[in-house]
Order: structure tokens, then C-alpha cells, then sequence
């Protein structure tokens, strides 16, 4: 095991939705870092990781006849349903892991203790991938109107944004700090994402402070600033991504949203996004949906209607696009808040980038993405995600959120981006995880302050290493879509499996296209290294990035070798192996893999060796469906 | 697997000796058989009421009879109505979009349908007994399902030859009326009464397959909707009429061209081909949880929002599979 073992328990059967009766026996271990379940009962064996840091809740069930049952739900929306033998290691398991999964102090997080095989060089190194400032001069920043100013640089303007932040040239240091007096915790307006085209941008802060009728000189030409910053449109737009009633209600907390009287040529506009404890409460709904055994159509259709979620879904997506529709149609630059500007400012920001900027759907330009709008801009992961033991009603799903906007948009356009559902989902594993400096704390402030960059390792090269698991088969490259439109009728918005019912293995395709394309794309490898080699040579400012990938491979990152969660039991099994020139080792053995497995795993849920049980289930369900239309 | 229609048993249980011979003759000794009947208990006893009915017991002591009531007619009908309906409506809020789904039905009757065919999959293949399949008059749920229940089982009727054959067979010589089935479709103000779209929910549950088994049906979602669209109105004779005798009578062969002969052409052919295809010599369980049955777009939303980004990944499949 990678760290110490804390605890040892036999008898331990796991049960899931199909295999309730047949469970084998197998042996619980946790460590510092892992529940690891291990079943070697069969002939091959298998092995259940959960790291600590994903259990959101453990539940003591009722006592049943197999056992003492604990329930394990993981903020990855794995469930894992224990039973134990004996009643003194059930309870022992259920302390461990309640102590082990909430962590106190930042220093307990796992980030602190985790190590590969990597130099101290190479550490630094995976620190400095992404640079902000490549993005901004990328848009063509600094310009005539806009500058990356360092008046944050101690945090005096505004500690919860990063040192360098971005500003019309016109807007003075008076103006700056006058703005931020009246703005929610000192979060003026910056830049977010400059529309080179048309100069047109999108801008970010927080609600002003306005009250009922309070004015800032400084804060009204700031916004005069940004407008002008983009002399091809006369106005500009301010969103308030709350639903009205909310953004009205904060008024009588002396906060607020802009008069359009107050400020010249604003067009002023809700956008109706519900807050964090809505979306709580949305996504418990949606959860006990996935959890049903065994539910009839209608129960399935209804709940998830009644969770309200992918209204939620609709909602984001609609703000992301009105914006975009807003810089490349109208030409108009947009200023979006929310409240504090750190949730739905960073959701719908980010996602209107996605949307006119084909960078930003390339691997690069993804976690580009997410180091600006949520890292840097002071999204609060560690609140959000329940990283320490704190105040529940912080907890909010706000990125998962943004990251199944951006899945819906890759199965409308499955062609447009460089990477496959599987990085969204290995960057949602680890914003919780807690294994990387990325997303600790709450803004960069803190981070410094936790000293991230000097005893923690950076996400970033560890997923690009894998590049060749994660990347989409059918990207068509650069220059194949421009701005994306998509559709945002309610039908569709699909129900992600692969994310909330990700580890029911029986509910998704049984045959992965995925792993078959991606294995016919491994030979051709070769001749791709080839050419990103004289593609090095070219000096690039857009564009995806060639072969980062391999050359970090070269240096060695070790990283990938550590397990650090469940391995999702794939009907086919794992992807081939991927050699260090990026070469797959598996190649097109993937076909008789899937027929192996055909062979090996026919005990689908369906497949029930006593058909009698069969009959019995269908009887029941039947009866359910029944009761249900009378 | 056989297939047939109901016992003419009646209010006053009439026995058939014949017929308990015949299905006597199925089994070998000491065997048993699964009589799955597509009515609910309730509406197979309610049968004999117009003549109809139910195997009883003790005339067929070896049959174990199931009831797995599966939509026809009229309601499924109304479901198929409504569903278009739903989708053609642009009105529709988010906060609606999935209670109207729901309450057309049609997603549940694909789960229905998927089910009671592998229900008699697997007394096939996991119990090795034999089984029949009935409804009333034999010509509709019975062919969703032994057509249905083909395709899991057989990877031969999973080849596009197969599949055609499949469809001879099964539904076209079985004598399912397409003539009266296939009149309208969803947006006949005329409510025939006859008319029901069995055959599209046969479609609509092969799709499902495709979906959940990318790789095991030599055809792609083009063949299905080509079916869809030739047996409401076709330039070829092979949806025509309801049944072999009315065929004989109009001389469709004679005077009508094949679908087949059409599709099976070189250069027509490619165009249904699944790039993905891999023989599969197993039987292909599906799932049957709601995560799993999706709706149709290209089917239900074809002439509502684009394909092009959807054809566009097909052809960069097609590359990818296709090689270097």
C-alpha cells in the first residue's frame, strides 16, 4: 500500500444494486489515504479504492441478516454498500472513516503527504505549465485599452483575487480602489475574456453596494472605462446572474445591483440563476433519483423532473450563451455578477469562453480555463467541496455544475473538443480529492499563505500525461468550429450517466467506442510525434499544444502509477496501457478484449441464473407500473 | 420460440386436443415450456368472454404461463401521438419538458417491450425451454417480441442480411397488418382505429440495442429510419398489404420492386453500414433501468435540430475505424 495501514477487517461482503445476494467475501483495509476492498474470491481478483477525502457521509444501516451494513456515499457519487461480519469492526471502520474523511487542518490534506518519484525541478516545473499571462497576451493583452496592472499585487484592492488582474488602461488607481470600496468584498471589475475580433469583452465583479440609492463615482466610471474600452458599441451589458427577487432582497442589506440611471449606457439584465443552497438541494433530489432500485420510467422521469436539476443545467447554460451571443453578435461588452462573483460569475464566464473560443476546448486551454476564472478568481473549492470540516451549507455543487454544462456541449458537438468525458471526470475526482495544491483554500492568497506551490504538486502534468486516455478520437482540430450555438431547447439537456451513475457499470453501453478509437488512434501515434516535432519549431501563440505531453513523459513523471481512487470495474477492462513514446501497448486487442469480457462477465444484472427470480422482479415491477397508472 | 395467437377457449373452456398435441410434441421428456402472453392476466381472461382466452393449466400441464401486458393499439397509439406532439411543441418550459415525456408513456413502453424480449431471450438461452408468445391475434406484441427477442439472441439476425431476414419473417410474412398499422402515422387528424405503431417501437427498441452495443449490429441508425419511413410510404412494394395472401392477390411481387434488392446494392448499401461492426457470437443483454433507454432523437427530432455535428462524428468514425 502507498501509506501506512490503519486498519485490517475480514469478512466484508460489498453489495451493489445487481449483486445483492451472490456477494463474495473479501478483506476492507484502510490506510492514511484509502479504504481499499479487496475481493479474491474470483478468479481475478478485484479491488474497490476509496480515497477518504470522497466519502461525503457514512450511514450504520439497520442490522440485516448478512452482516452489520455500512453505507458509504462519496462526493464523486460513488456508493458503497459494506456489509461486515462483526460488530465491533463495523463500528470500528465506521470511527476510522468518519475521523479519516474530515480532516480539520489544511496541513491533514493529503496533498501535504502525497509524493512521487518526481525531482524537486520537475515539480516546479508542473507549477508553471499554465501562465495567465501567456493567456492574456494571447487575446492580444496588454493593448491600447486594456493592461495586466500588479495593484493587487498585496492584496490591497482585493484578497480573494490573484496579484495580476486586468483593467481598461483608462481606469486609474483612484478608480480601482474606489471601485472596490463599493463592490462585495473588494471584487471590482476585471477582465475575464477579451473577444479579439471585435473587442469586445466579458468582464467579472461582485454586486455593488448600492443599497436603495447609494453611488460611487469611481465604480460608475470604471463600468465607463470597460465600455469604452470597446469603442464598436455605444453600450454595454451588466448581468446579474441571481433571479430578481434575490438580487432586490440584498438591497435591504445595503448590496444590491446597478441603476441604469446612475450608470451611462448599461442595458441591465437578470439572468436568473438560483444560489448555492438551491443547487444543494437540487443535486440530494437528483442523487436519491440515481440511488432507486430498480425504478419504473415514470418514477425515473418524474424524479429527476422534481429534482429540478438539469433546469438548473438550462439555466447556466442559457447565461453562457446570451453572453457569448452578446460579444460576437452584438458586439457589446458584458459585465456579469452574481453576489460575491465567485459562483455563478465564474460558471457562466467560463462557460461563454468555451463557447467563442475554440482554445479553450483544447487540453491546454481548458485548464487554462479553470486556473483563471475559478482557481484565480477565488472560487471557494475548499468550502464548496467540503475539503475540511466546516459549514455544511457552504457545500454547493457549483463546479460540477460547470463541468456537465461542459459535457452537454461535447455531446452536441462531439467533434469540437481536443479532450473526452473522462478528463472532465478525472478534473471533478480531483478538485475533490484534495491529492493536488490546485484547488485547496479558497483564493491565491491563501494558497501562498499554505505555501501550495512550494509542498504540493500541480494537477495539470499528471493529466497530461495521460493525454492518450483522455483525449477525444473524434476532435476535428483547431480550426474545425468557431463559436459554438448550441441548442438549449429542454430536450436537449441528456441525463449524465457517466457522471451520476457512474459506477453502476450494468446502466452504461456495455461495448466502449471510446477505448476502441482511441486504440486504432494509438497507432498512428507515431507518425503524429513525427510531426509535432517540426511542429515545435513553429513559434504558436493559439492552437493546441503539441507534444508537452511526451516531453514531461521524457522527464518521467511518475505520478500516474499511484491508484488514488476506485477503479471503475469497465465492462471491458482497463485501456491498454500507454508505453512512454505515447504508444498504446493493447493496440487492436481491444475487440477480443470485449468478447473476453463477454465471456467472463455475463452476470449482468439481468442475467439472474434462477429465472424464477426473474419472474418474480419482472412480476413486481409490472405490478409497481400497474399501481402507478391506477 | 414459436408464435401464434390466442386459444379460442371461450366463456364455456373448450379443450383442443390438437392443439395440446402439438405444443405437447414441442417438449421432449420431462421438459417444460414458458407460454409468455402478452396481455395482462386480467385482459386474457376477460377474452374469453369474446371467444378468446388462456391456456389452462391442466390442459397444458408443462407450459408455465407468464403475462407480460404490453401496449397495442389504440393507447400505444395515443402514446406515439402525444410523444410527436411533445416534441414538436416549442412552448414546452424545462420545468415541463420531462413530466410530458412521462406522461406519453412511449419511453416505458420501450422498456416494457426490451424487457418481455429478454425475458424470452433468457428462457432460451439461461433456461434452455422452449417458449410461446401470444397475444391476442398474434400480429403485433407477439412479433415485437419474438423479433425483439431474435436480435439479443441471434448475432446472425444482427448482420444486415439477417436483420432483412428477421423482418421477412418476423413481421412482414408473420402478417403483422402493416396495410391498416401503417396508414397515418402521429398526425392523422382521422384517429384510425387500426392503426399502431408496433413496428416503431420495434425500430425504436433496436436503436436502443445499437446504442448500449455499438459494436454488435451490422447497421447504423440510417437502416432504421429507413424502415421507419418506407413502411408508412414507399416506392417499393415490401411493406405493402397485410399479410401474404393480399400480397398474392395485389401481385406485389409482380408488380412492385424490393426494398431489399434496392438496399442491398453496392453503393446504397456503405450508406447503412455501421463502421463499428464487429461479429458478436453472444447474446447481448441489454439494460433495461431508465438511465439506460433514451429517446430518440434522430428519430423523434429529425426535422427539428440539426444532425450535422452528429453526422460529422459518424464520418471522423468512419476515419478513425476506416485506418490510416
Amino acid at each position: 500500500f502507498p501509506t501506512l495501514l490503519v486498519l485490517q477487517v475480514e469478512n466484508v461482503k460489498l453489495l451493489d444494486r445487481y449483486t445483492n445476494r451472490k456477494a463474495a467475501n473479501g478483506t476492507l483495509y484502510l490506510t492514511a489515504t484509502h479504504l481499499i476492498y479487496v475481493d479474491a474470491s474470483a478468479e481475478v481478483r478485484k479491488e474497490t479504492w476509496i480515497l477518504h477525502h470522497h466519502i461525503a457521509t457514512v450511514e450504520k444501516l439497520p442490522l440485516a441478516t448478512a452482516g452489520y451494513p455500512l453505507l458509504i456515499h462519496c462526493k464523486n457519487f460513488h456508493v458503497a454498500h459494506f456489509v461486515i461480519g462483526q460488530e465491533r469492526d463495523c463500528h470500528e471502520v465506521y470511527t476510522s472513516l468518519l475521523k479519516l474523511s474530515q480532516p480539520v487542518k489544511p496541513e491533514e490534506l493529503y496533498a501535504f503527504s502525497y509524493n512521487p518519484k518526481m525531482s524537486k525541478e520537475n515539480r516546479e516545473i508542473g507549477w508553471k505549465l499554465i501562465d495567465l499571462k501567456v493567456d492574456y497576451q494571447r487575446m492580444g493583452i496588454p493593448n491600447d485599452y486594456w493592461e495586466i496592472t500588479d495593484l493587487n499585487k498585496d492584496y490591497e484592492v482585493c484578497n480573494t483575487y490573484p496579484p495580476e488582474i486586468v483593467v481598461p488602461r483608462a481606469a486609474n488607481k483612484a478608480v480601482v480602489v474606489g471601485s472596490s470600496r463599493f463592490r462585495s468584498r473588494g471584487r471590482i471589475p476585471v477582465l475575464s475574456y477579451l473577444y479579439k475580433e471585435n473587442n469586445a469583452a466579458i468582464c467579472r465583479c461582485s454586486q455593488p453596494l448600492s443599497g436603495f440609492s447609494a453611488r460611487c463615482l469611481e465604480d460608475e466610471q470604471m463600468l465607463q472605462a470597460i465600455r469604452e474600452a470597446n469603442p464598436g458599441s455605444h453600450f454595454m451589458y451588466v448581468v446579474d446572474t441571481r433571479p430578481k427577487l434575490n438580487a432586490m432582497a440584498n438591497r435591504a442589506a445595503g448590496k444590491g445591483y446597478e441603476n441604469e440611471d446612475n450608470y451611462d449606457n448599461i442595458r441591465f439584465k437578470f439572468i436568473g440563476i438560483e444560489n448555492i443552497h438551491v443547487m444543494r438541494s437540487s443535486l440530494q433530489k437528483l442523487l436519491e433519483v440515481c440511488e432507486m432500485k430498480s425504478p419504473s420510467m415514470s418514477d425515473f422521469l418524474t424524479g429527476l423532473e422534481n429534482s429540478g436539476w438539469l433546469r438548473h443545467i438550462k439555466a447556466v447554460m442559457d447565461a453562457g450563451v446570451f453572453l457569448a451571443k452578446a460579444v460576437k453578435d452584438e458586439k457589446a461588452s458584458v459585465l456579469v455578477h452574481c453576489s460575491d462573483g465567485w459562483d455563478r460569475t465564474a460558471q457562466v464566464c467560463s462557460l461563454a469562453s468555451l463557447l467563442l473560443d475554440p482554445f479553450y476546448r483544447t487540453f491546454k486551454g481548458f485548464m487554462v480555463l479553470i486556473e483563471k476564472e475559478w482557481i484565480a478568481m477565488g472560487h471557494k473549492f475548499s468550502h464548496r467541496c467540503g475539503h475540511l470540516c466546516g459549514d455544511p451549507k457552504e457545500v454547493s455543487p457549483v463546479f460540477t455544475q460547470f463541468a456537465e454544462c461542459v459535457w452537454q456541449l461535447m455531446q452536441q458537438f462531439p467533434c469540437a473538443f481536443e479532450f473526452n468525458e473522462r478528463f472532465l471526470l478525472e478534473i471533478h475526482d480531483h478538485v475533490y480529492s484534495c491529492q493536488f495544491g490546485n484547488f485547496l483554500g479558497t483564493c491565491h492568497k491563501e494558497r501562498e499563505d499554505l505555501k501550495i506551490f512550494e509542498k504540493t504538486h500541480s494537477l495539470w502534468p499528471f493529466l497530461l500525461q495521460k493525454k492518450q486516455e483522455l483525449r477525444n478520437p473524434l476532435y476535428r482540430g483547431f480550426t474545425a468550429y468557431k463559436e459554438l450555438q448550441p441548442n438549449t431547447l429542454p430536450f436537449s439537456f441528456q441525463f449524465w450517466c457517466g457522471m451520476y451513475n457512474r459506477f453502476d457499470k450494468g446502466m452504461h453501453p456495455k461495448q466502449c467506442v471510446l477505448d476502441h478509437l482511441l486504440g486504432c488512434m494509438s497507432q498512428k501515434v507515431k507518425l503524429e510525434d513525427n510531426a509535432s516535432e517540426l511542429e515545435n519549431k513553429l513559434p504558436f501563440l493559439d492552437g493546441p499544444l503539441p507534444s508537452e505531453a511526451c516531453s514531461l513523459a521524457k522527464i518521467g513523471c511518475a505520478a500516474s502509477k499511484t491508484p488514488m481512487l476506485n477503479t471503475p470495474q469497465d465492462y471491458e477492462g482497463e485501456p491498454p496501457p500507454v508505453l512512454s513514446n505515447g504508444a498504446g501497448a493493447g493496440d487492436i486487442d481491444a475487440m477480443s478484449d470485449v468478447d473476453q469480457k463477454h465471456r467472463d462477465n455475463l452476470s449482468h444484472h439481468q442475467d439472474l441464473h434462477d429465472l424464477n427470480d426473474t419472474i418474480d422482479v419482472l412480476d413486481s415491477k409490472a405490478k409497481d407500473e400497474r399501481r402507478s397508472t391506477t | 420460440m414459436l408464435r401464434s395467437s390466442q386459444p379460442l377457449t371461450g366463456p364455456n373452456r373448450k379443450r383442443c386436443r390438437e392443439d395440446e398435441t402439438l405444443l405437447g410434441m414441442v417438449l421432449d421428456e420431462g421438459e417444460r415450456g414458458f407460454i409468455i402472453d402478452t396481455r395482462s392476466a386480467q385482459a386474457a381472461k376477460q377474452a374469453r368472454m369474446t371467444g378468446g382466452g388462456t391456456e389452462p393449466k391442466s390442459s397444458y400441464p408443462h407450459w408455465r404461463r407468464l403475462h407480460r401486458a404490453l401496449e397495442r393499439g389504440r393507447p400505444l397509439q395515443e402514446s406515439f401521438i402525444k410523444l410527436v406532439e411533445a416534441c414538436n411543441d416549442a412552448s414546452i418550459t424545462m420545468d415541463r419538458w420531462l413530466s410530458r415525456l412521462e406522461s406519453c408513456r412511449w419511453l416505458s413502453h420501450v422498456k416494457a417491450a426490451l424487457s418481455t424480449a429478454c425475458l424470452a431471450a433468457q428462457c432460451l438461452d439461461r433456461e434452455e425451454a422452449s417458449v410461446l408468445v401470444h397475444g391476442a391475434e398474434g400480429t403485433d406484441t407477439t412479433l415485437l417480441v419474438t423479433a425483439l427477442a431474435q436480435v439479443i439472441l441471434d448475432p446472425s439476425c444482427r448482420t444486415l442480411v439477417g436483420f432483412q431476414g428477421l423482418l421477412e419473417r418476423e413481421w412482414i410474412e408473420a402478417g403483422h397488418p402493416f396495410h391498416v398499422r401503417c396508414a397515418r402515422s402521429a398526425y392523422s387528424h382521422a384517429r384510425l382505429k387500426q392503426e399502431a405503431p408496433l413496428f416503431l417501437l420495434f425500430l425504436d427498441c433496436v436503436w436502443q440495442l445499437s446504442r448500449q452495443f455499438p459494436f454488435s449490429l451490422e447497421f447504423g441508425e440510417r437502416l432504421l429510419l429507413t424502415l421507419f419511413d418506407n413502411a408508412y410510404a414507399s416506392a417499393y412494394g415490401t411493406f405493402l398489404c397485410s399479410n401474404e395472401k393480399e400480397r398474392c392477390l395485389c401481385k406485389v411481387k409482380e408488380s412492385t420492386h424490393s426494398l431489399w434488392a434496392w438496399l442491398n446494392q453496392p453503393e446504397e448499401k456503405e450508406k447503412y453500414l455501421n463502421p463499428l461492426y464487429t461479429h458478436n457470437a453472444l447474446v447481448i443483454w441489454p439494460s433495461v433501468e431508465p438511465q439506460s433507454i433514451q429517446l430518440w432523437h434522430g428519430l423523434f427530432f429529425r426535422w427539428i435540430r440539426s444532425s450535422q455535428y452528429l453526422d460529422e462524428a459518424w464520418a471522423e468514425i468512419q476515419q478513425v475505424v476506416g485506418g490510416n
